[in-house]
This record gives C-alpha cells, sequence and structure tokens, in this order.
C-alpha cells in the first residue's frame, strides 16, 4: 500500500499539528518532556493516520491494533496525536498534567483507557507488549500490537528478557519501533551506556530489523508496511530521530529531554512550527 | 473434638486435636490442584512459569492444559509485565515463582502493571517463610506480605493449609483484580477439610474463647491451635481467628477479637514489622485498643536448617505462642 503524495501531504500537516498541540500543552502544564515528544511526531501521526485499525469511537473494540507506549514521559505526543486523531478535543491537550485531569503525567488506563496500558517506569511496555501478542496467537485473532520504545530504555534488564521472549514465541504480529534519538537526561546514550551496534542485538535474538528516517513520513509508512509482511518472527524498526524535532533551539540539545517551553519559548516555536505548516502545504 | 460453628455455620474441621493423626500435605499441593481445575473450568486461566514447575506444583496444570501453559525462564520481573499484557487481552494469568523472587525481585511491575494499571494477574508466592529451611536466608521471603499489603487494590490471601490453598485458589481464580497467594513449601497440618467453607475476605474462628484472641494466618494456624489447646490446661480460653485473607482483613472479625477478648496474639511466618500482625494492630488502635504480642521473625533474616527447627529458633512455636499468650492476658487492664 503506498499513499498518494496528497494523503502524504496531509499527514505531514497533520504531524505538524500533533508537534503545535505539544508545545501547547507542555507550555500550558509547566512541565513535562519536550524532545522526545516532538521528535516522536511523525511517527505516531503515521501509525493513528495510517497504519492502526483503530476506532476512536469504539475504543473498547476487541480486534483494533494495541499501541503501547513504553517510555511513559513522551506521553505528550500520544495524547496530541489522540486529540488530533479524534479521541478527545484538542483543547483538553491544555490540562496535561493538572489536577483532575485524564491526561496524567505519565498515561495511566484506567483514567484513560486508550492507551492500553499504564506507562512511565522504564523497560516495561515491551514485555506487556508481548504478553499481549501472545494472548492474540492463542485467540488466533489478527489484531497486531505496536510497541514504542525509547533507545536509553534498552539499559533496563526487563527489555532484554522481552526481547528473547518475542524471539521465542516468533511473535510476527509484534512491531516494536525504537525512537533512535540518542539522548536521555544526563546527556548522550553513547557517553552513559553505549548501545551500539543496536541493529545487530536485536538480530541476534531472532528479530528482523529495519531502520528507517523517523522524519520521513513515506519512508516510516514503507518501512512499517514491509516489516508487517515478515512472518514467524518479531520485528523491529530502529527510527533515526532528531530529539526536539520542529523546534530550531531544541533540535539536538539533550538539556530539552525533562523541560518544557516557557511562554516566550513556546512563541517562537508555534511561530516556527505555523512556518513549517506553510511550507509543507505550499510543496503540493 | 466438637467441632465450630460460625454465624450458624460449622466449619467442619478435621480434628486437629489428635495430633498423631492429623495429615501432613505442602500448601503448594494445594495451590497446583486448584490450578488445574480452574484451568479445566475456564481456558482463559493461563500458567506462566519461571523455571520452577515442579516446586510450584505447576506440573499437574502443565499435562492437564498444556495449551494454557507457559514458560519463560528465569525472568521475574517478565513475569508480571507479560502476565499484564495477557490480562489485558482477556486472559487470566497466575504467575509463580518462589515469593522472595515475585513478588520480591517483581515488585515495582506488581505495582505498576498489576496494581495501578489494575490487571487480573494472579501472583502465587511459592516457598515462603523460613520454613523452607535448607535454602537459606536467600530464598526465604519473610517481607512479602509487608511489600504486598501496602499497594493498593491488591488482595492478599495466605491460607492455613492445602485444602483451603485450592480452595483460594479457585476463588481467586474467578475474582477479577489482581491478586498474592502465599504459601509454603514444607509438609503442613491439615486442620480444614473439604467441607469448611472458604470466603476471600472473611477470617474464621476456628476455636471459641474469650481470655485472648490468637490471630494467625498461614501454617503457623496450626501452632496456634494446638498452643489453645496447651492454653485451656491452664485455664486460659483462646480464640483462635484464621486470617487468611491479609488484605482486605475482616475489620469486623479483629474489632470483635478485641472486644471480646481483651487481648490478642498476632502470629505469621513473616517479619512482624510491617505484617499481617501488624494490619491487626492497625484495626486495633483505631478501633478497640487492647494489649497485641506479636509472633513473627524479628527483625532478622532467616538460615539454613530444618523447618521445624527453624520455626522454633525464630520464635514461632507452640511454646513461644503460650508465652506470648499469657503476657498478653497479663498486660490487660
Amino acid at each position: 500500500m503506498s499513499l498518494s503524495q496528497e494523503a502524504l501531504t496531509q499527514l505531514r500537516v497533520k504531524a505538524n499539528d500533533v508537534r503545535q498541540g505539544i508545545v501547547r500543552a507542555l507550555e500550558a502544564a509547566g512541565s513535562g518532556h519536550s524532545a522526545g515528544s516532538l521528535d516522536m511526531a511523525d511517527i505516531f501521526t503515521a501509525l493513528y493516520g495510517s497504519v492502526l485499525r483503530h476506532d476512536p469511537n469504539n475504543i473498547d473494540w476487541p480486534d483494533r491494533d494495541r499501541l503501547l507506549l513504553s517510555c511513559g514521559h513522551i506521553a505528550p505526543v500520544r495524547y496530541s496525536a489522540m486529540a488530533n486523531f479524534g479521541y478527545f478535543p484538542v483543547e483538553e491537550l491544555l490540562t496535561l498534567r493538572k489536577f483532575g485531569s485524564r491526561l496524567q503525567g505519565h498515561p495511566e488506563r484506567v483514567t484513560l483507557p486508550s492507551v492500553e496500558t499504564t506507562s512511565g517506569p522504564l523497560g516495561e511496555g515491551l514485555a506487556q507488549g508481548v504478553g499481549m501478542a501472545l494472548a492474540a496467537k492463542l485467540d488466533s485473532a489478527d489484531w497486531r500490537v505496536y510497541v514504542v520504545t525509547s533507545d536509553a530504555e534498552h539499559q533496563c534488564g526487563l527489555h532484554w528478557e522481552a526481547m528473547m521472549t518475542a524471539g521465542k514465541f516468533k511473535l510476527d504480529n509484534l512491531m516494536c519501533i525504537i525512537d533512535r534519538n540518542f539522548i536521555q537526561i544526563d546527556g548522550s546514550t553513547e557517553d552513559i551506556m553505549p548501545l551500539e551496534p543496536l541493529g545487530d542485538k536485536y538480530r541476534s535474538f531472532n528479530w528482523e530489523v529495519f531502520e528507517v528516517d523517523g522524519h520521513d513520513m513515506g519512508a516510516i509508512l514503507e518501512t512499517i508496511e514491509k516489516a508487517k509482511l515478515v512472518k514467524g518472527k518479531p520485528t523491529v524498526i530502529v527510527a533515526n530521530t532528531i530529539p526536539g524535532k520542529g523546534v530550531s533551539y531544541m533540535e539536538g540539545d539533550y538539556t530539552w529531554h525533562g523541560k518544557p517551553p516557557n511562554k516566550e519559548q513556546a512563541a517562537v516555536a508555534l511561530a516556527e512550527l505555523q512556518a513549517d505548516r506553510e511550507r509543507i502545504l505550499a510543496n503540493v | 473434638m466438637s467441632d465450630v460453628t460460625m454465624d450458624g455455620e460449622t466449619l467442619h474441621l478435621h480434628g486437629y486435636t489428635d495430633t498423631a493423626n492429623v495429615q501432613q500435605v505442602p500448601t503448594r499441593n494445594g495451590f497446583g490442584e486448584g490450578l488445574v481445575e480452574a484451568g479445566l473450568k475456564n481456558k482463559n486461566v493461563l500458567a506462566i512459569c519461571a523455571d520452577l514447575v515442579e516446586s510450584t506444583r505447576m506440573e499437574a496444570f502443565k499435562k492437564a492444559c498444556p495449551e494454557q501453559y507457559i514458560e519463560i525462564g528465569v525472568a521475574e520481573q517478565l513475569l508480571v509485565a507479560m502476565a499484564g499484557g495477557l490480562a489485558s487481552a482477556g486472559k487470566i494469568p497466575w504467575i509463580a515463582s518462589y515469593a522472595m523472587f515475585n513478588p520480591g525481585r517483581s515488585w515495582e511491575q506488581v505495582r505498576t502493571i498489576m496494581a495501578l494499571n489494575e490487571t487480573n494477574v494472579k501472583i502465587a508466592g511459592a516457598h515462603a517463610g523460613v520454613s523452607v529451611g535448607p535454602d537459606g536466608a536467600t530464598h526465604q521471603a519473610v517481607e512479602d506480605i509487608a511489600i504486598m499489603r501496602v499497594i493498593p487494590h491488591m488482595t492478599v490471601v495466605v491460607p492455613c493449609d492445602s485444602i483451603q490453598t485450592k480452595k483460594a485458589t479457585l476463588a481467586l481464580s474467578e475474582m477479577v483484580g489482581p491478586v498474592y497467594l502465599r504459601f509454603a513449601r514444607e509438609k503442613s497440618a491439615i486442620v480444614t477439610t473439604e467441607k469448611t467453607p472458604f470466603e476471600i475476605g472473611k477470617a474464621q474462628t476456628f476455636r471459641e474463647g474469650g481470655d485472648v484472641a490468637i490471630v494467625a494466618c498461614g501454617i503457623l494456624v496450626y501452632n496456634a491451635l494446638m498452643a489453645a489447646e496447651e492454653l485451656a490446661k491452664d485455664g486460659i480460653q483462646a480464640r483462635v481467628v484464621n486470617n487468611h485473607t491479609v488484605k482486605p482483613m475482616d475489620t469486623a472479625a479483629i474489632v470483635a477479637a478485641a472486644r471480646d477478648c481483651g487481648a490478642i496474639v498476632t502470629v505469621e511466618e513473616h517479619q512482624v514489622h510491617a505484617g499481617m500482625g501488624s494490619r491487626v494492630a492497625e484495626i486495633v488502635a483505631a478501633n478497640h485498643p487492647v494489649p497485641i504480642e506479636f509472633i513473627g521473625v524479628q527483625d532478622r533474616f532467616g538460615q539454613s536448617g530444618d523447618p521445624v527447627e527453624l520455626i522454633e529458633h525464630y520464635g514461632m512455636g507452640t511454646t513461644a505462642i503460650v508465652a506470648a499468650a499469657k503476657k498478653a492476658v497479663a498486660r490487660k487492664q
């Protein structure tokens, strides 16, 4: 399946909407994680806008695909994507991290069931995804499980337990997408605990490995479609991303991992994003 | 012996005072039997094993329900997280390991994925307490009740014998919500029968008495009953409460014990700090303060040894319970 140029453009515009939602939500919250949220906007837009079998008006649909966000701290990107694809009003994004909000600092399934799992403690998403994928196999169901993880989460032992298990049970209905932005709170992932060669590690655990530019909408969709065709093995997509993507002063700067833009910074970010949006539309 | 009744219902206890004829069966056997029955009844009941199929008694389930059995190796954090995923998709996974490793090693996953996320995962904590014996302190969980009873939404059950463990396994399979079932390795006395009722959250008065209440859980309920018989010889009538559900605890039964007896001894194969007895103390302090003595491990680690020898060494034998009861009675105003 390849999308028309027009459909791709629409998704790129949506990704821009998602980024603007992230900036507004984080500014309103006064705390939260900017860099990873912004750099996963294209992937989440691809997932909600094209890849996932889902229905915002029927969140208990038994045959829906399950999307798990393992690195729960980048909740703003998920919330913004959900809002922009009909799960709740975009204005609700401004309640992020506030008392009484469904948009908890880290996602909670009990208050917002469509997030599928409660997450935030790192390294736990893939293991839950393995359980779900196995349940689908046991029930001969055809829904799929997508798990978004950060790169630094690969420092957690539990993630490797899950990698081994997915290989053992040949979970070809499970896809892991890694936000490979090379940053974590304390600095570069390669300084803190080197992960390379990351793809080879998965290969040796009997996974099929793909790599993609995490900001190229066409390539993201193509790669996911290719990965879905793999039989007898779980798949992983290493998505190379630029932390803070779309906001010039955040791009590549690890110090934006865990802080929000203030009012002035947000205004600059939104102006930049709006200019991007116009460029995307002008290129049609 | 004459059987006791509770709320007009007879408890059909085994003749435990006839010590020579008391059957000795490990509580873990009851888990194994209950699991098979639960699995045959409902194909969504799964057993996930972390390389301890024989010692956790999942072996019979593996044979009876092979399609519902999953082996994942020595990975207790995975055990909880994966079970959370399976439960989210409608399965009822029982996950078993030694209590020391699950929930001992997996506590944060238990809190986040089972409790905060409210998934229908059932933990079977095997080989709990010092009565594991020769394996030594590394394998003797005496803190597990504490770490589980502080988690919201969690149900914590510590049955008194093998028959009750089987009933608890079945009842916990049918209730919806995260669960911790704790049981032991060694043979222990059977005090209930197939006819003895079991209800999650409802403590059972196994012996009537008005001078002191001995509130016990797990395999030490038998020692509590033996201690009550000893006390009777000295004219002290002890009520013995099988307090099998540590969370949510039967507040009414505990308050009644305090009010009716005026003194309490708690008995558990666990640290006295933050265990079942501590919860009893919280309830008593808030509702009807009376003297309490705590039988259990006194802020120490276990060690290798013979199970009976260890129970005695750590002050959980019948003699220690008798002494504690006398002390509690003496402290009454």
